[in-house]
């Protein structure tokens, strides 16, 4: 099932009754999904991601736009009749049931043709069970469960009545990390099984890089950017976007334009910027970006060097920079032992500049 | 810190002189004049031991009377008023705008004076030859007959004690439950919408079962509260509630200990006792239905 | 299209329900708020009405035009309400305070010091819970008769200065005040009292505060005890006091004086609970059964 989000918009009234202004959560959201993709709706906390969850679940009424599900406008209808498969953040079990009369709760609200007897609801449910690996478990109450076998019995709850969508809100943030990376799989491997497209909502970078087909960053109710987490990554429309993915982070400098040349400091590091204008601008440059070289033009402070064994990171110093740079490479790249300064020279794919005022990106 | 003498129990001093005094020597004292036969308050003395104190209340006429106004406000009330109570609380819990208003008024009749407000439900219901008072100027709005509530039918007066009783309980009952409402994970709410489950079986699969440990409690509560009625019936009808036909087990117990058909201790003691044992009993059965319920 | 119109409809169908559902809900709540109300208004509209306007009313009207204050006059003068009214103050606080006195002393025991017996001790506390009332006041009154304290002030207070009850709530609290903060005060040489008074109850204050409105709700409304222990009008609280008024007072029936009467000694109560009534539902529904 394809969903389409039309001009989506969420306006609540202030909570403060002094300001008359609403506040956005939600501004002018359109996006298509295709069918049986799994999408990364990804975020800081309060960026309208959930409310976006929400709206196409149908719990909240969007302010304006629409909702379609394939051919159908769902906008107005109320989340029973969408058919939507919904697993929340504390995972919302019921904790007086067990976890067969959990997953069988969905089909017991089935009415008219589309009635089961009990033997069809148990089966369906063994199968749903199945595919998230809890069959063992069915008599147990949420209770008696760790938290990743409870994230089990939620998926398998939102799946049991094959809906047309699947939203997950948040879905590892209450498990452990190890947990985290594991049950991750499980979603991508579950999502590929059953083939229906899937939203989920996170604001772990990590998280929605490693198994979506796309991603959708957004920022104070503002989607800034969606596409494959590669491309996103390697090309951010703008400095939040380039901030938020990547760990870890994107190194920023203070830089500045000059004839066509990007200057860090007094250093000289690229050259071909000639569409450029001249100015200050701000540089990111991620940490793969950094290639130690006794001949770079960027010259830092060397501060420690990190072995983590694949790689290694270097952290550095440079006046145009407010923080420490950090950088990976090569673990054969490493510095001599007692170095002060380290030198580098620049993977030009890797840098990427930004208008210092507004953020955008400045394409070279 | 480990036992050093006697400072603990000198913190403990006065609730232990208290206690003993007022709660654990009169427990036994209780029994004990309970079975003495023919007791004289004036010069303290009595006859023998045995049970004709129970046997003479049981025979009584007041206390059958008192013993049945309590039995039928008891089952009338309480599942009245914890119906209506959840009601309210679901009804409460619905609502945003002007709910804190909503509570606040449906909590006044805890905190007033059930004697002073019994008097008003006392004229509202009253019948007097000056007026027919404010129901049945209700009464006869939509067609029907005047009737004294006070002094007038058996049932009527069973309906004015019975109203003004659930008027009086229902703000506890509905703060606790609107209370454990608002403790119902509202994500479980979410979900079932979403997996299209229908209000009722919301209601009767999630909602119940997750408040229903309140209930019981409200239940329990409103039967133990409801057998000791006395003073709403005195706010309505007098202190003379024998002569009103609308006495209750308490009732009867103070009667019998004071005022102009007192001075019989014993009486009191037995007839206590056997309301003891019956609030016993319910409770037990309470609870026996209640593991019943759950397993 | 065709499912498409049917999503429509069940949308609008849904919001209707769901508008109904709330016109349905504000319109129960409101008449119930009317049912609880009514009451408090009748009294006062009635105590505002003069003796010969309410006796004329044979259909009694919802609206006084001449609304007059000479029964508040009547109820203070005629009979002696403000004797009533000290009474009950004097009464409710020197109970609350020494009952607030004694399970504090109680509660710390049980919950902080160490001592032989303690937990069977408690657990017969415990025990005592289960005890009703009107079990223990015909041996009370007897007591209370014995000690000639009929028509005192301490005959009134004595039995009711103690409670299992919240004694058992005040441990609970106490109980969850880390122990390592006990064992800090005593490296630092506080003594237990001074613990007490410095850091355990103003860590439990709310409790307190709670146990000290159910207990204040509790006195100004006691009706029971007071009754059978006082027959000397000097010595009567409100409640029976405004039996007295109703049976005998004011000469007449004079059913406006009474409700003058009413409305005075619902006042403090109503007052404070407008005042505190977040804290006082917290609190009830935190800590409370009724009585």
């Amino acid at each position: 099932m394809k969903i389409v989000l039309e001009h989506l918009t969420k306006r609540y009234p202030n909570l403060n009754r002094k300001i008359k202004e609403d506040v956005i959560a939600v501004n002018d959201f359109t996006f298509e999904i295709p069918d049986g993709q799994l999408i990364g709706l990804l975020g800081p906390s309060g960026c309208g991601k959930s409310t976006t969850l929400n709206m196409i679940c149908g719990l909240e009424p969007p302010t304006s736009g629409r909702i379609w599900f394939g051919d159908d406008d769902v906008t107005n209808l109320p989340p029973e009749n969408r058919g939507v498969g919904m697993v929340f953040q504390s995972y919302a079990l019921y904790p007086h049931l067990t976890v067969r009369q959990n997953i069988c709760f969905p089909l017991e609200n089935l009415k008219g043709a589309d009635r089961l007897t009990r033997a069809q609801m148990d089966e369906m449910a063994l199968e749903t069970a199945r595919l998230v690996q809890i069959d063992e478990l069915m008599d147990r109450k949420p209770s008696e469960m760790s938290g990743g076998q409870q994230q089990r019995v939620a998926i398998a709850r939102a799946l049991v009545k094959k809906p047309r969508v699947l939203l997950l809100d948040e879905p590892l943030s209450n498990l452990d990390a190890r947990l985290r990376l594991q049950t991750r799989e499980e979603i991508r491997r579950i999502q590929r099984e059953t083939g229906i497209t899937t939203v989920f909502v996170t604001h772990d970078q990590e998280e929605a890089m490693s198994i979506s087909d796309m991603i959708v960053v957004m920022e104070a109710g503002v989607v800034n950017q969606i596409g494959k987490p590669q491309k996103v990554y390697d090309d951010p429309v703008n400095l939040f976007v380039a901030k938020f993915l990547g760990t870890p982070p994107i190194n920023l400098f203070d830089a500045e334009i000059r004839g066509g040349r990007l200057y860090l400091g007094g250093d000289c590091v690229l050259q071909g910027a000639d569409s450029v204008p001249d100015g200050p601008v701000v540089a990111g440059i991620r940490p793969e970006g950094f290639v130690p070289d006794e001949n770079g033009p960027l010259v830092c402070g060397l501060m420690a060097v990190e072995v983590m064994g694949r790689d290694t990171s270097i952290v550095a110093e440079h006046p145009a920079c407010g923080g420490q740079i950090r950088a990976i490479v090569d673990t054969e790249d490493i510095p001599p032992e007692g170095a002060q300064q380290v030198r580098f020279s620049l993977r030009p794919a890797k840098v990427h500049l930004f208008d210092r005022d507004t953020g955008e990106r400045i394409r070279i | 810190m480990k036992a050093r003498g006697i400072r603990p129990w000198l913190y403990l001093l006065p609730a232990l002189v208290f206690l003993g005094i007022f709660m654990v020597y009169p427990l036994f004292d209780v029994m004990v004049y309970s079975v003495e036969e023919g007791y004289n308050s004036a010069s303290q003395t009595y006859y023998g031991i045995g049970g004709y104190n129970y046997a003479y209340v049981l025979r009584d006429p007041y206390f059958l009377q008192a013993l049945k106004n309590t039995f039928i406000l008891v089952i009338i009330t309480v599942p009245v008023s914890t119906g209506i109570a959840l009601l309210i609380s679901l009804g409460l819990h619905s609502i945003d705008r002007f709910k804190e208003f909503f509570q606040t008024v449906f909590f006044l009749p805890y905190v007033t004076n059930t004697l002073a407000v019994g008097l008003v439900f006392m004229i509202l219901f009253k019948k007097t030859p000056y007026s027919d008072g404010f129901m049945n100027l209700l009464i006869t709005a939509v067609g029907g007959t005047a009737v004294d509530f006070i002094d007038g039918p058996y049932w009527a007066k069973m309906f004015v004690m019975c109203f003004y009783t659930v008027w009086v309980v229902l703000p506890f009952k509905i703060l606790i439950l609107t209370s454990a409402l608002a403790s119902v994970d509202e994500n479980l709410y979410k979900a079932a919408r979403v997996d299209g489950t229908s209000r009722m079986r919301i209601f009767t699969r999630i909602t119940l079962p997750m408040i229903s440990p309140m209930i019981f409690y409200l239940v329990i509560t409103g039967f133990i509260g409801a057998f000791k009625a006395y003073s709403d019936e005195v706010a309505i009808f007098g202190t003379d509630l024998n002569a009103a036909g609308m006495n209750t087990i308490v009732g009867y117990v103070y009667d019998m200990l004071y005022g102009d058909s007192g001075g019989f201790p014993s009486y009191a003691a037995a007839a206590a006792l056997i309301l003891f044992a019956i609030v016993l009993t319910i409770t037990c059965i309470n609870l026996l239905v209640r593991k019943k319920a759950v397993i | 299209m065709e499912t498409q119109r049917d999503y429509d409809r069940i949308g609008r169908q849904a919001e209707t329900a769901r508008r109904v559902r709330t016109t349905v809900t504000y319109v129960l709540l409101t008449l119930w708020a009317v049912i609880v109300l009514f009451p408090f208004y009748w009294m006062v509209l009635t105590s505002i009405k003069s003796y010969s306007t309410y006796n004329a009313e044979y259909v009694p009207k919802l609206w006084t035009s001449a609304p007059t204050l000479q029964n508040y006059f009547d109820a203070f003068t005629t009979v002696p309400l403000a004797g009533y009214f000290f009474n009950t103050i004097l009464f409710t606080v020197v109970t609350t305070v020494l009952m607030l006195a004694v399970i504090v002393l109680a509660a710390f025991a049980f919950s902080r010091l160490q001592f032989r017996g303690r937990d069977l001790l408690f657990t017969a506390f415990l025990s005592l819970m289960m005890i009703p009332n009107e079990l223990v006041i015909i041996t009370n009154f007897v007591t209370i008769t014995n000690w000639g304290m009929r028509n005192t002030y301490w005959g009134l207070i004595l039995p009711s200065v103690t409670s299992v009850f919240y004694i058992y709530l005040l441990k609970e609290n106490f109980g969850q005040i880390p122990e390592e903060l006990y064992k800090a005060a005593k490296v630092d040489g506080t003594s237990d009292l001074k613990y007490l008074f410095k850091v355990m109850i103003p860590i439990c204050q709310p409790t307190i505060v709670t146990i000290t409105i159910l207990k204040v709700i509790e006195c100004w409304n006691s009706y029971v005890w007071p009754r059978l222990i006082t027959d000397d009008q000097a010595y009567f609280l409100v409640s029976n006091g405004i039996q007295e008024i109703r049976e005998n007072g004011f000469g007449r029936e004079n059913i406006p004086a009474m409700m003058a009467a009413v409305v005075v000694i619902s006042v403090p109560l109503i007052v404070l609970f407008l005042i505190f009534h977040k804290k006082i539902m917290a609190g009830v529904s935190r800590g409370g059964t009724k009585g």
